[in-house]
């Protein structure tokens, strides 16, 4: 069969399972974007998007299996004082959840609003995912958006007391949750949004956020310890003048988990910073698709991505900074680097720059590794036992893309979580 | 440069070191044509032209079949569309793929018997094949030092090697260096082993024409323990009208063996574009060392993009041996349109590929080139430095490769690709691959891109300079670490053509 047919028949039989809701003004929004996703098609493996991730399990109509994972574990961010929003196998949970309301936000399901003539989240439903399939198609967040069963519409008018956190438990082993955020935020406003939680045995999820000039989003996230979980999430913003955007996911586990991010720099002096860090084990397979537009002056991107990979796991990256022509004075960075344990496991990197003007600053990195054996020795010669050393060298490593969030507390949390998870694993 | 031809010559400079300097700061230099009478082979491609290519060439039965295969590969492949460049459609049935001087209808048995029109173009070139072939009979290689190294030249013309230097000197040293065509009728073993082993038939699109049509090109075998007694090198012109050019370079460094190889080109300015697709394949056995240059300077096309070469090239070293090294440096003027990614096979253990390269596309040219590093042998090194400039409506993509085998233990990779912009319509792009399939490998990559800096250029300015010289000093500043490693004369060569291609990109 030529790619082409087989594209859509894969399509099709993807489809077939799913129902588009109907009625309410996000219906016009759904079959524009069902009509996008049977234009471009899921991904096929030879897709260059796709050079180094296999898209087959998350394209295919019956879910792949995955068990629950149980632990003992403190949940995470556990101690913070939170506004906490319960989904379970992507249903919203309103037992689990607390209420709803808190000052400087309203915070709206999806399905709630479907029947509102005039609603904010009108103007971005699916609006900010269409901006973002050009110049590269992003078929599964069109399939997001048609047949999303269930959503936030997170409108920030204010600088509420305490983070929203939004909890994905999971619990059927063959459970395929469609999600779709919007986010708003208002001139002026701030918030930060925290997500946790495996979610789902397959996941999609999609995060459109539109950040208003001065407005300030931060979103931390750690991607569920579920061993076999599989995800592909993303994100798409648009920030306004002087408006900031800083982005933070944490993955220790899963099967296979794609987090796309798509950011737009519209108004002049707006910042965005999107960073991971990532411990892989076994079979595990993570990918860290990032797309920077700068379209405005003076804008700044900053992108730092850090993987610790072994026994065979794989760890992907794929950045862009791509500047328009007329965006002068940018400062694009990018970082991406591999920490490679053990002989089996791989890194395989894509860090791109596509430049249209003259008076930017913009520079990309990229390393892999295996540990810096001086510093063992030295460490060793401390009389740190070698496993700990290891682990000590591990999480230095990390640690810099962890500080990248800018609540201190938050991070040190998570720094905390992963030296136990190191310090158990060895 | 424009401000030169005003200027008064100073005390203590001779006229001859202005006109010079004039001479050097000219626009592209090398658009004139040269009137001479053409064979040509009717347009369009055909397994009969295919056949007829091969006849010309006295080729034996074997090639012709090879020829074929390709052709037929060829039909089936489809033209690659990922490279960040756009040109109209073109269309291969439109094209000569044939075209020799008549006067070579009967091959000269030595550079006497050449026509002088044709002596006269690479002459005016500055490639003066004559004269070195006089100099060679008249004094040893030790006796010309006035005249700086002795390099021997094979000079291909459209689709024919016109001739080739120093050929009797290399002999003694046991170097083989003559045409493909040559190589073809008088060393059948050695392009039967070595023929298509580093470049398939069908490894892409352009290689598989090139399989099928290329007509001559250059053969270099240097055998074992040899040190190539001087450069070689090839001088390749494009001069009929919409005539492709399609040439193959084979280079054989035998175990131990030393060759420094170097390869310009030049075309007349056309309005319509041109096509060149080459394919050049370099074995590197144990401990033997290959430096590949290029000074790549085709016809641009003019200042609104018209005309010009579209230069789709495949160039791959295969380092067979352990110890073996290769080295391509390459300055990349000319062309419209350049997809180029000449490619390093780490397959020997310690074995080493180095790619130096200066990219430069101004006006509306588009340059799509890099590298490759295959990292299969232990304790592989490589090592990449990629200066990308762009100045008017250009753009300029570096593109490469790195990959690290789960066999490549110890090996190591730095890369550093650094893009320059000259103006705000212009583009400088960066798509680096990166491969790590084993722990005890590392590789480093570094990219950056940023404007000529302001101080500097103040700086220069306040000594006097005009802006275009001062962006012209600047930009040879940030070539250098690739200047450094190109052979001294390529280097003046590379210098001047640095400061040529960013004419009026300033102001």
């Amino acid at each position: 069969m030529a790619l082409a047919e087989r594209r859509i028949t894969a399509t099709e039989a993807r489809l077939e399972g799913l129902q588009l809701v109907k009625g309410g003004w996000s219906s016009a929004a759904r079959s524009d974007a069902l009509q996008r996703l049977r234009q471009m098609g899921l991904p096929e493996r030879r897709d260059e998007y796709w050079k180094f991730t296999r898209p087959d399990t998350l394209v295919q109509p019956e879910t792949p299996k995955a068990s629950v994972f149980d632990n003992d574990e403190r949940p995470i961010f556990d101690g913070f004082d939170r506004l906490r929003i319960v989904f379970v196998d992507g249903v919203f949970d309103a037992e689990a959840s607390d209420d709803l309301s808190l000052e400087g936000v309203s915070i709206e399901r999806l399905a709630d609003i479907a029947d509102k003539d005039i609603h904010w989240a009108k103007d971005l439903y699916g609006v900010l995912e269409a901006r973002g399939q050009s110049p590269v198609a992003r078929p599964f967040a069109a399939l997001n958006t048609a047949f999303a069963t269930d959503g936030l519409m997170i409108h920030v008018t204010g600088k509420p007391s305490k983070p929203i956190s939004l909890i994905y438990t999971h619990a059927k082993d063959d459970s395929d949750a469609i999600l779709h955020h919007v986010i708003r935020v208002d001139a002026g406003a701030e918030a930060t949004i925290l997500e946790n939680g495996p979610a789902a045995a397959r996941f999609n999820k999609c995060m459109e956020i539109d950040v208003a000039d001065t407005g300030k989003l931060h979103l931390v996230r750690a991607q569920g310890r579920d061993h076999e979980r599989r995800a592909v999430t993303h994100l798409f913003a648009r920030l306004g003048e002087e408006s900031t955007l800083k982005a933070f996911t944490l993955t220790v586990n899963g099967v296979l988990t794609r987090n796309e991010a798509v950011v737009e720099l519209t108004g002049d002096d707006a910042i965005a910073h999107i960073a991971g860090a990532c411990v892989g084990d076994g079979d595990f397979h993570h990918d860290d698709t990032v797309f920077i537009t700068h379209d405005a002056v003076n804008c700044e991107s900053r992108q730092v991505f850090k993987k610790v990979l072994r026994n065979g796991a794989t760890g992907v990256f794929q950045g862009k900074i791509l500047v328009k022509e007329g965006a002068q004075k940018t400062d694009g960075y990018q970082i991406s680097q591999s920490l490679l344990l053990d002989d089996d496991s791989q890194f395989l990197a894509k860090p791109e720059l596509e430049i249209y003007a003259d008076d930017v600053a913009c520079s990309h990195g990229s390393t892999s590794g295996a540990i810096d054996e001086d510093a063992l020795f030295y460490l060793r010669s401390r009389g740190v036992p070698e496993k700990a050393a290891t682990n000590l060298l591990t999480l230095a490593f990390l640690a810099e893309a962890v500080q990248e969030i800018e609540d201190e507390a938050l991070a040190e949390d998570l720094i905390e979580r992963l030296e136990n998870w190191l310090a158990r694993r060895s | 440069m424009a401000a030169l031809d005003q200027t008064q010559v100073k005390e203590g400079v001779d006229q001859d070191t202005v006109d010079a300097v004039r001479e050097v700061g000219g626009a592209y230099k090398h658009g004139w044509n040269t009137d001479i009478e053409m064979e040509y082979a009717p347009k369009g491609l055909t397994p009969d032209i295919v056949r007829l290519i091969s006849e010309k060439n006295d080729e034996p039965e074997w090639m012709t079949e090879w020829r074929l295969e390709a052709y037929e590969r060829w039909l089936t492949k489809k033209e690659p569309d990922w490279a960040m460049v756009d040109y109209p459609e073109i269309d291969f049935q439109d094209q000569y793929y044939y075209a020799r001087p008549k006067s070579m209808e009967v091959k000269p048995k030595s550079l006497d018997e050449v026509d002088p029109k044709l002596l006269a173009t690479y002459e005016k070139l500055g490639i003066p094949l004559k004269e070195q072939m006089i100099l060679a009979g008249v004094e040893g290689a030790e006796e010309a030092p006035a005249e700086g190294r002795k390099v021997a030249v094979d000079a291909v013309f459209d689709s024919v090697s016109v001739g080739t230097t120093f050929q009797a000197e290399l002999k003694k040293a046991g170097v083989i260096f003559c045409s493909i065509s040559e190589a073809i009728r008088e060393y059948p073993d050695l392009v039967k082993k070595y023929l298509g082993s580093v470049v398939p038939v069908s490894d892409n699109f352009y290689a598989t024409l090139n399989s099928a049509v290329f007509s001559d090109g250059s053969f270099v075998y240097v055998p074992p323990g040899v040190r190539c007694p001087m450069e070689l090198s090839t001088y390749f012109r494009i001069n009929a009208e919409n005539t492709g050019q399609f040439e193959r370079t084979l280079i054989i460094a035998d175990k131990g063996s030393y060759v420094s190889y170097l390869e310009g080109c030049t075309a007349p300015a056309r309005d319509i574009a041109q096509l060149h697709a080459a394919v050049v394949e370099i074995i590197v056995e144990e401990d033997a060392e290959v430096k590949y240059s290029t000074v790549q300077n085709w016809y641009p096309g003019d200042e609104n993009g018209k005309g010009g070469i579209y230069n789709f090239v495949t160039k791959r070293a295969d380092c067979r041996g352990d110890r073996a090294k290769v080295m391509w440096t390459q300055v990349e003027t000319g062309s419209a349109v350049t997809w180029k990614y000449p490619s390093c096979i780490l397959r020997g253990d310690d074995s080493q590929g180095e790619f130096y390269s200066i990219a430069i596309a101004n006006n509306y040219q588009q340059a799509d080139t890099g590298t490759k590093m295959i990292h299969l042998g232990k304790n592989t090194k490589s090592r990449i430095v990629s200066k990308g400039i762009s100045a008017g409506h250009a753009q300029n993509t570096y593109r490469g490769l790195v990959s690290m085998h789960p066999k490549a233990k110890n090996a190591r990779n730095y890369t550093q690709c650094d893009s320059l912009l000259i103006g705000d319509k212009c583009g400088a792009h960066t798509v680096p691959y990166i491969e790590v399939k084993n722990n005890s490998a590392r590789v480093e990559h570094e990219a950056t891109t940023s404007k000529v800096d302001d101080d500097q250029m103040f700086y220069c300015r306040s000594r006097g300079m005009d802006e275009e010289e001062a962006v012209a000093l600047v930009v040879n500043g940030f070539c250098k670490d690739v200047l450094q490693a190109l052979p001294m004369e390529f280097a003046m060569e590379a210098q001047q053509l640095v400061a040529i291609s960013l004419e009026g990109s300033v102001g």
